[in-house]
C-alpha cells in the first residue's frame, strides 16, 4: 500500500496538472526576476538621467522647485548667444568657431595620418615594422599627464602655444599610436584575395588602395573620424593649460569660467552654456552610437 | 623594384613619424631630461641632480598623495569599473535576451554617454546634483523630505570622487563583459538550466568562469587608466578639501600648473610623474605575472569584440 502511494506521488510529478503548475511557478520566478532586473537598471541609471534631464529642463525653466520640478518656461537662459554674460568674455561664436577647429582639425589628422601608416603596418614588410609596433607600446606606458609638461615646453619652442593648431598638434599626437592600432584591425580584417587580384589586374598598389581597400574599411574610417571630432571638441585639459588668451577659448575654458563666476548665482546660464556645448555630442551620439561603440574600447578614460 | 616598395613605405610613414616623434617622442625624452632640473617658468635648464627625487622623500604632503591614490584607483576599479560594470553587462545581457536587444541597447548608451560628454559638461551635472544648497539635487529631494542641506563635496570628498570617476568607469567594464557574456554559447547555459540551476547559479558557475580574461583584463588595464586619471578630480574637487582628493597625478599636475605663477614648479612635477610611470611599470608586471596574461596570448580562450 505505501509502496503505491510513493509510485503514485512520482508518477503525479509529470502529471499534466502538476507540470502545468510548475510551469507557472517558473514563468513568475522569471518575471519576478526581470521585474528586478529592470528596477536596478533604472534605479542605479537615475543619476544619468537626472543630471542630463536637468541639463535640458533646467535650460529652459526659471526655477525648479525642489531642485528638479522646473517652473515658468523661458528662454533668457540662452541670451548668452546674442549678449556677453559679462565684459569679460570673448565673443561666443568666436569660441564656438575654435573648438570646431580643434575638432576638424584632430579628425583631418587622424584620418589623413593613420589611414596610409596603419595600411603600410598592416600589409607590408619592411625593416624595423616590428620595432614601430613595440615602441607604440612603450609609448603607452608615457601617459598624457607624464607629458603634459615637456608638451607645454615643446609648445612654446614652437611658439604654438595659445593656438587651437598647437592643441590639436599635440592631441593628435597622443592620439596617433591607438589610432594607428585601431586602424590597423581594419585592415587587417580585409581579405588578402582581393587586394591581390587588383595587383593582378595590373593596379599598383597604391591604386590597390584607394579603390579596392579602403571602399572596405570605411566603417573603420566612419568611426575613427566620430571618434576623433567628438574627442577634440570635448578637450579640457589641454585647452585650459596650453591657452589663456580668450581669443582661442574654446567652449571648455568658457564653460568652465561661467562655473567660476556664475555657479552659485545663476544656474540657468550655466546649464544653457553646457547645453549648448554638449548639443553637436549629443547629435553624433544619437545618431552614430554603433560606430562608436566599436572604438570606445581604446579609450583611456578611467 | 624592392627600393621602391620601401619609398613608399616610408612615404606613408612619414607624416605619422614625424608627429609622433615631435609630440611623443622628444617630449618623453624631454620630461626624463626635465626631471633633473629645477625648471620654473622662465623654462630654463638648471641641472641639479637627482635633487628632486630627493625632495619627494621629504614631501611630507606626498605619502597623503600616495595613499588618497591607492584609496581612489582601488575603491574606484572595485566598485565601479570592474563590479560595477559586470553588474550592467549581466543586466544588459539578461534583458537583450529576453525582451529584446533594443531596450538592453538604450541602456548601454545610456551609460556610454558620460563618456563621450565634454568633461567640464560632466563636471557641471555633478556641480548641480551635489551643491551645498537647495538648488541642488540631492538637497532639494532632502529639502522636500524636511531635511538640512548637507556640502557634499566638503564632506564626503573621496567618495564624491569615486563615484563620479565610477559612473564614466562603468562602461569600459560593461561593454567588454556584454560582449564576452553575449558570445557564450547558450548550450552551456541550457545545459546548467536542464541541471536544475537558476539564474544566480548559472552565472556563478558559468558565465563568471567564461569570462575570467576579460574580467582580469579589464582590472588590469583599467587600474593603468585610473592611475594617470584626474581631470574629473580636478574639475569637481580641485583636490581639496586640503588635499584630501589629491592623487598623485592631480598633485604633479597642480605642481605645473596649478594656482597662479607661484607655482610652475616643472622639474619637480615632471619627477613626480617619472615616478608614476614606473609605478604604473610595475602594476603592469605584477597583473602581467598574477593573471598570466601570457597564456591569454598564446591561446584565445573567448572571442570577445
Amino acid at each position: 500500500m505505501a509502496q503505491l502511494k510513493t509510485e503514485r506521488a512520482q508518477l503525479s510529478r509529470f502529471s499534466p496538472e502538476r507540470l502545468r503548475v510548475e510551469a507557472r511557478k517558473e514563468k513568475s520566478k522569471d518575471r519576478a526576476l526581470t521585474v528586478f532586473i529592470y528596477a536596478f537598471l533604472i534605479v542605479a541609471s537615475l543619476p544619468i538621467i537626472l543630471g542630463y534631464g536637468w541639463l535640458l529642463l533646467n535650460s529652459f525653466s526659471e526655477t525648479l522647485a525642489y531642485g528638479v520640478l522646473p517652473k515658468g518656461w523661458t528662454i533668457k537662459n540662452f541670451r548668452f548667444l546674442w549678449e556677453l554674460p559679462s565684459r569679460y568674455y570673448p565673443d561666443l561664436w568666436r569660441t564656438t568657431w575654435n573648438t570646431l577647429l580643434l575638432a576638424v582639425g584632430m579628425t583631418v589628422i587622424m584620418i589623413l595620418i593613420a589611414t596610409p601608416a596603419a595600411y603600410v603596418i598592416s600589409r607590408m614588410k619592411f625593416p624595423g615594422r616590428s620595432m614601430m609596433l613595440a615602441m607604440t607600446l612603450i609609448l603607452h606606458s608615457f601617459p598624457g599627464v607624464t607629458l603634459l609638461i615637456s608638451l607645454y615646453y615643446v609648445l612654446r619652442s614652437l611658439n604654438l602655444l595659445n593656438s587651437i593648431v598647437g592643441v590639436f598638434l599635440v592631441k593628435a599626437g597622443l592620439m596617433l599610436p591607438l589610432g594607428i592600432w585601431i586602424m590597423k584591425g581594419f585592415f587587417d580584417n580585409v581579405s588578402w584575395d582581393v587586394e591581390m587580384s587588383g595587383l593582378v589586374d595590373g593596379a599598383s598598389r597604391l591604386q590597390t588602395l584607394y579603390k579596392i581597400v579602403l571602399p572596405q574599411v570605411k566603417p573603420g574610417i566612419a568611426a575613427m573620424a566620430i571618434f576623433s571630432f567628438i574627442n577634440g571638441w570635448s578637450e579640457y585639459i589641454y585647452v585650459i593649460t596650453f591657452i589663456q588668451k580668450k581669443e582661442s577659448w574654446t567652449l571648455s575654458s568658457y564653460v568652465n569660467s561661467i562655473i567660476g563666476d556664475f555657479q552659485f548665482i545663476d544656474y540657468g546660464l550655466l546649464s544653457a552654456t553646457a547645453l549648448f556645448y554638449i548639443l553637436p555630442v549629443l547629435l553624433f551620439f544619437i545618431f552614430t552610437q554603433k560606430y562608436l561603440m566599436t572604438v570606445t574600447v581604446g579609450g583611456t578614460k578611467g | 623594384m624592392k627600393r621602391r616598395g620601401y619609398g613608399m613605405v616610408f612615404l606613408l610613414l612619414l607624416p605619422a613619424l614625424l608627429i609622433i616623434l615631435a609630440f611623443y617622442v622628444v617630449p618623453a625624452v624631454l620630461t626624463g631630461t626635465m626631471s633633473l632640473t629645477n625648471m620654473d617658468h622662465r623654462l630654463s635648464w638648471n641641472f641639479v641632480g637627482l635633487q628632486n627625487y630627493k625632495q619627494m622623500l621629504q614631501d611630507t604632503i606626498l605619502s597623503r598623495v600616495f595613499w588618497n591614490t591607492i584609496v581612489y584607483v582601488f575603491g574606484t576599479l572595485l566598485c565601479f569599473n570592474v563590479t560595477f560594470g559586470l553588474l550592467l553587462a549581466l543586466a544588459t545581457s539578461y534583458i537583450a535576451e529576453r525582451q529584446g536587444e533594443r531596450t538592453s541597447m538604450f541602456f548601454r548608451a545610456l551609460w556610454l554617454l558620460p563618456r563621450f560628454t565634454p568633461p567640464i559638461v560632466y563636471g557641471v551635472i555633478w556641480l548641480w546634483i551635489l551643491d551645498p544648497t537647495r538648488n541642488g539635487l540631492l538637497n532639494g529631494v532632502l529639502d522636500f523630505f524636511g531635511g538640512k542641506p548637507v556640502s557634499w563635496i566638503s564632506k564626503y570628498p573621496v567618495q564624491v570622487i569615486v563615484l563620479t570617476n565610477g559612473v564614466i568607469g562603468a562602461s569600459f567594464g560593461m561593454i567588454l563583459f556584454y560582449s564576452a557574456i553575449t558570445s557564450i554559447s547558450k548550450e552551456y547555459n541550457w545545459a546548467a538550466a536542464v541541471d536544475g540551476a537558476g539564474w544566480l547559479q548559472r552565472i556563478r558557475y558559468v558565465t563568471l568562469p567564461l569570462i575570467r580574461w576579460p574580467l582580469m583584463f579589464v582590472t588590469a588595464y583599467q587600474t593603468l587608466s585610473l592611475l594617470t586619471s584626474y581631470e574629473y578630480i580636478l574639475i569637481i574637487t580641485g583636490g581639496g578639501p586640503f588635499y584630501r582628493t589629491t592623487v598623485w597625478s592631480l598633485y604633479a599636475y597642480n605642481e605645473a600648473f596649478g594656482g597662479y605663477y607661484a607655482s610652475y614648479r616643472f622639474g619637480y612635477a615632471t619627477a613626480l610623474t617619472l615616478v608614476l610611470v614606473v609605478i604604473s611599470m610595475v602594476a603592469s608586471i605584477i597583473y602581467w605575472r598574477v593573471f598570466r596574461f601570457r597564456e591569454m596570448m598564446s591561446e584565445p580562450k573567448i572571442e570577445v569584440i
